[in-house]
């Protein structure tokens, strides 16, 4: 087997790149496993503006290869992978693919993101791909000149409602809240109130996707009335939060009863060597501003393990050891 | 792989014999261009097995929808103009390419 890396990262969303950056400019052997395309769920969102410096034109993708470009650029190997297996105890930890490869590394760093919370009601599993998504960027090209509603009030369900206004005929927004609260930052509240193109159900759930083959229609449920009411609708698209990506770290790393990993303010877990960035992370604001800082944070923390793990090196706790 | 578009479609597919596996796709699907190089190694791994085609639902969105394909990346089987068998977004992530060869070599029979 190789050389272990000194720095092996789970995820290539912005936390896992930052990271990667950071790693192989302290010249630290530096890889990250990614299953699908480098830029995590950043990547799949087409209206991002709230990124310091990206403002004009920018778009999540394209944001997301510039980090990627930039971890590589620095010497950072992207390893396309999907882990399933991990040994984290021990100084030299092993992380296993779904192919079966085994990587070896001095430290690890956790980034494997979230996904798309799923309503939980009925006709949403089976029509998924039919008319229920949860990616824009992905379908809605298909809702042209048709009638959607988006379920869902924070940043994302409002800048994607924006997004769809671009395609679909109307774009109704279901509110769980009173009239005129949103969770969203108030820049996009304005712009959506503004938009002719979207209608808003307010103190209201999704309560049923209709549709035999693709979706007709949709089933609302007043909260303060309970009165029930039926909607002519092509497309749902569901922003309601996220799950953490961690089942694959059940019984590896402390995790929250939300299945969030919990670190300290290096990103430490329990586990010494193991980091944790990103979404997947118990934190107070998942962001990719954030996601990078906790990858930076994460790589740097790294880089002072390995260092404490240097024969004649004096560390911080060797001095204040000295000064006890 | 073959291209699909609205011209060839019925005769690629709908009128054509044995089995067919397309790939509906886009190029601002980011989940189905991080598939893209995993369904084109399964074509060339299985050639000659079944007729492997593509289809970009840009420029193509009704044909799309008449397939009832509302969501991608989707891969469906066809099997005498018919379609026998599809996966969404979410089977897709479930099984992986794994799960869509293994389905290969149910309907093809026998296995490789």
């Amino acid at each position: 087997m190789s050389q272990p890396y000194d720095i092996l990262i789970v995820g290539a969303g912005p936390g896992g790149l930052t990271a990667g950056i950071y790693g192989s400019r302290a010249r630290l052997k530096t890889a990250i496993i990614e299953k699908g395309r480098a830029g995590g769920q950043a990547a799949t969102t087409m209206e991002m503006e709230n990124y310091p410096g990206f403002y004009e034109k920018t778009t999540g993708p394209g944001v997301m290869d510039q980090f990627a470009a930039h971890a590589t650029h620095f010497g950072t190997e992207i390893i396309k992978g999907q882990v399933t297996d991990l040994d984290l105890s021990g100084e030299i930890k092993k992380v296993t693919t779904k192919t079966g490869e085994t990587y070896q590394a001095r430290t690890v760093i956790l980034s494997p993101g979230a996904q798309p919370r799923t309503l939980g009601v009925k006709g949403e599993g089976q029509l998924r791909g039919k008319g229920v998504s949860y990616c824009a960027t992905c379908d809605a090209d298909f809702f042209e000149e048709l009638d959607v509603v988006v379920v869902g009030n924070g940043d994302a369900a409002i800048e994607e409602a924006m997004y769809l206004t671009k395609f679909a005929e109307t774009v109704t927004v279901i509110v769980i809240h009173n009239e005129g609260v949103l969770d969203c930052n108030k820049m996009s509240a304005e712009k959506a109130m503004k938009n002719p193109k979207i209608k808003w159900i307010w103190n209201s759930v999704l309560d049923e996707i209709i549709g035999d083959e693709l979706v007709e229609g949709v089933r609302v449920k007043n909260i303060k009335t309970s009165e029930i009411s039926d909607l002519d609708v092509n497309g749902v698209f569901v922003f309601i939060g996220s799950v953490p990506n961690t089942d694959f770290l059940q019984g590896k790393v402390a995790l929250n009863k939300w299945g969030y990993i919990t670190t300290n303010d290096k990103m430490e877990t329990n586990i010494p060597g193991v980091y944790a960035v990103g979404d997947a992370r118990e934190k107070y604001l998942r962001q990719v501003v954030t996601a990078a800082a906790d990858g930076a944070i994460a790589a740097v923390a790294a880089e002072r393990y390995l260092e404490g793990h240097v024969e004649g090196r004096v560390t911080p706790e060797d001095l204040s050891k000295l000064n006890a | 792989m073959i291209e699909l578009t609205k011209e060839n479609f019925d005769a690629e597919v709908l009128q054509a014999q044995g089995l067919i596996f397309v790939d509906f796709w886009s190029e601002k699907c980011e989940p189905c261009m991080a598939l893209m190089p995993e369904v084109v190694a399964f074509a060339d791994k299985n050639a000659g097995r079944a007729k492997f085609c593509k289809l970009d639902t840009a420029g193509n969105r009704r044909l799309a929808i008449a397939q009832k394909v509302m969501g991608l990346p989707t891969l469906v089987f066809y099997k005498g103009g018919e379609k026998v068998f599809s996966f969404n977004k979410e089977a897709i992530e479930e099984g992986g390419i794994a799960a869509v060869q293994a389905k290969l070599d149910e309907l093809v029979g026998g296995g490789m």
